[in-house]
């Protein structure tokens, strides 16, 4: 297990303002170097979001929570209805399914409702996330691994038969009012920009509260819960609201995710296990469980590689998918910062005694 | 849903014979919970991969039954196959899904044995990713079932209603309990079957007294991969199958271990019929769009009331 111990020393505090600082002006930079790609450079931040949330539990608390999907999809069904149903019969609107046309609305009507629906998607992931701890939280290791996989398909399936939300046809979302090509343009860098943002308020966020006194109780819970119970932590309280932190920002994130695609589907954009379920594991371990770059560089790395290559493997991308799993999790479980902190230890702070530092070389 | 419950009031014998249903798919359900209780017990490891050997195996009867024809045009070869009846396959499946097993076990879970849960549970689940996208695109993305032609058995008329009962689920029943029990001897007064529940007790002694572990457990995993393919076969001439349905076996599995406990073959049992029966009735109910998420739901139950039982008593689930 690679825990750090955030350092809230000048030297670590510089380093993650610069640091910040360019990774903030590559990003801004981004989609108007790249204008063709803006939605590809949105869903990337998507992927950041839901890589760090996972990491929240699965890194720094220590439960591998397979149904972290339930918050992204609950927030992304949430922000549809509040968005479509003020305007128009729900109910007759997602009858027409994949076949009907995108709800018309004009630019004010369309804010009006997309604010709200995010924060209302924000506050739903938080409560689910709450009622969800609360129940389930009680689990421990592989039996809430699993129990969060069932949750998943549950409430997906719950999802895919409620006839209101369109069932398993689902809904189109509206669209940004206007028209031509400059406002396309325009769409785009609206959702880039709103991604971005949450993304960079997520970071920062997760860094000051891990390196707050709660940052420690959920790394002890992760290292030891009976002796963490022992000291007079107060385990099941500081589980749930570790969840409710990632259910808030998945929520969020997860409305904006189905604004980008424009299209809510329980299997296929909303509650989409075996896909972004299974990649936010993915990205999370492969860039290092429980370290505050690990899941940015997982998710860079996974995203372009996804890309790239995705379009050339046709049919066999769960294929591949599949086998990067296994490969990563068999080969490589410690991830690329976890394997930067066992080869240059004194990067993260730790003092490397002479005689050890030889005898690794040895 | 309520019209659904008072149907079943008023027709006891209708009730009777979803419960009649559901009993007997029920033995393949704990069949494939004792697979993956072995390989718990004496591996350390939750496989979740059940469910794609399963939906496997099931696909191999679906071939066995039907009649296809193999053609590589550029060289001119054509292989026609007639279809035999699907009960064949319950001597094709085992032995396939058996190779499998072991390849798998070779290639990833050896390296996996001794590291932690979370490990073990990715991995297969990428294995069981691998797997479902393998048969989706190699055998069918189609939902099939294997022809049986074995009709129904009218057991019992009355003047409420009749008892039928599909000659294909006795059959399932019988097989579940006769293979259940071939293992269970195995296990029990073979020499191999000893050391398997030697590795399970004390791998390190068992090292000690000369039995190679690495070789008990291939021989562990590649059986239960042989007994799941047996469960498909007998699934897949009852049950539609598809390529992406695995993961609701695995489930299955998953609940009636954690109900029966591990190492309880009369509790597996239990568990797995009643749980057949329950979702039998349930679908009846409730319909059987909702199966799934009955079946999800139903573990979640399961967990909790387990957790809670537990916390009671300052102990959890581990």
């Amino acid at each position: 297990m690679t825990g750090t111990s955030p350092m809230a020393g000048d030297g670590s505090s510089r380093r993650f303002f610069i640091l910040c600082l360019a990774i903030g002006a590559v990003s801004i930079v981004a989609p108007f170097v790249f204008p063709a790609i803006v939605k590809q450079l949105s869903i990337f931040w998507v992927m950041v979001i839901v890589a760090y949330t996972w990491d929240t539990m699965g890194g720094q608390l220590g439960y591998n929570s397979f149904g972290n999907i339930v918050f992204f999809g609950a927030g992304l069904y949430v922000s549809a209805i509040i968005q479509i149903a003020p305007f128009t019969n729900m109910r007759a609107y997602t009858a027409a399914g994949e076949q009907g046309s995108a709800l018309a609305l004009s630019m004010g009507q369309y804010l009006g409702g997309l604010a709200p629906g995010l924060i209302a998607a924000a506050l739903v992931g938080f409560a689910l996330a709450i009622v969800f701890g609360f129940v389930i939280l009680g689990l421990r290791g592989h039996y809430f691994a699993i129990g969060t996989l069932a949750l998943g398909i549950f409430i997906a399936q719950i999802f895919a038969n409620w006839e209101y939300v369109g069932a398993g046809s689902g809904i189109i979302m509206p669209d940004l009012p206007g028209r031509g090509r400059a406002s396309d343009q325009d769409k785009s860098l609206l959702f880039y920009f709103l991604c971005f943002a949450l993304a960079a308020a997520t970071i920062v966020f997760l860094r000051w509260l891990y390196a707050t006194r709660f940052g420690l109780a959920i790394n002890a819970i992760r290292d030891d819960e009976d002796k963490a119970e022992a000291m007079g932590i107060a385990t099941t309280l500081y589980k749930v609201v570790a969840w409710s932190v990632s259910g808030f920002f998945l929520g969020v994130c997860g409305a904006l995710y189905g604004n980008i695609v424009r299209f809510v589907d329980p299997e296929e954009t909303a509650f989409d296990g075996p896909g972004l379920g299974v990649w936010m594991v993915l990205m999370a371990v492969l860039g290092g469980k429980g370290s505050l770059w690990g899941p940015l560089i997982g998710a860079v790395l996974f995203h372009a590689t996804k890309e790239l290559l995705w379009t050339y493997l046709l049919g066999f991308q769960n294929i591949a998918l599949g086998l990067l799993v296994i490969i990563i999790v068999v080969f490589f479980p410690e991830g690329i910062m976890g394997w930067i902190h066992s080869r240059w230890p004194q990067l993260f702070g730790e003092r490397v005694e002479i005689s050890a530092q030889s005898a690794a070389a040895r | 849903m309520f019209e659904n419950i008072q149907l079943l009031a008023e027709n006891p014998v209708g009730l009777l014979n979803l419960i009649f249903d559901g009993i007997m798919i029920g033995a393949v359900f704990a069949l494939i919970a004792y697979g993956m209780a072995l390989v718990w017990g004496v591996m350390n490891i939750i496989n979740l991969t059940q469910g794609e050997y399963v939906i496997f195996g099931g696909f191999i009867a679906f071939y066995t039954a039907g009649q296809w024809t193999f053609r590589i045009d550029a060289i001119g070869l054509s292989l026609t196959w007639p279809g035999v009846h699907a009960l064949w396959a319950l001597l094709l499946a085992p032995a396939v899904l058996y190779v499998i097993g072991w390849v798998v076990y070779r290639l990833v879970i050896f390296r996996i044995v001794d590291r932690d849960m979370f490990t073990s549970i990715l991995a297969t689940f990428g294995i069981s990713i691998l797997l479902q996208q393998f048969m989706n695109s190699v055998f069918t993305a189609d939902d099939v079932i294997a022809p049986h032609n074995m009709g129904t058995w009218s057991a019992w008329r009355t003047d409420m209603g009749e008892l039928a009962i599909e000659r294909v689920r006795v059959v399932a029943l019988a097989f579940a309990l006769v293979v259940g029990g071939f293992l269970a001897f195995y296990l029990k007064y073979t020499r191999d079957g000893q050391s398997i529940r030697a590795v399970a007790q004390n791998a390190r002694a068992a090292r000690l007294m000369g039995i190679d572990a690495n070789r008990v457990y291939a021989r562990t995993y590649a059986l239960n991969a042989a007994l799941c393919g047996v469960a498909g076969v007998l699934v897949s001439m009852t049950l539609t199958i598809h390529a992406f349905t695995g993961l609701i076996y695995t489930v299955r599995a998953f609940m009636i271990v954690i109900i029966a406990g591990l190492g309880n073959v009369t509790g597996v049992i239990v568990a797995g019929l009643g749980l057949g029966a329950a979702e039998k009735v349930a679908e009846f109910v409730i319909g059987t769009s909702y199966q799934v998420a009955f079946v999800t739901g139903l573990l979640l139950v399961v967990l909790l009331y387990r957790s809670v039982r537990l916390a009671m008593q300052r102990k959890y689930l581990a």
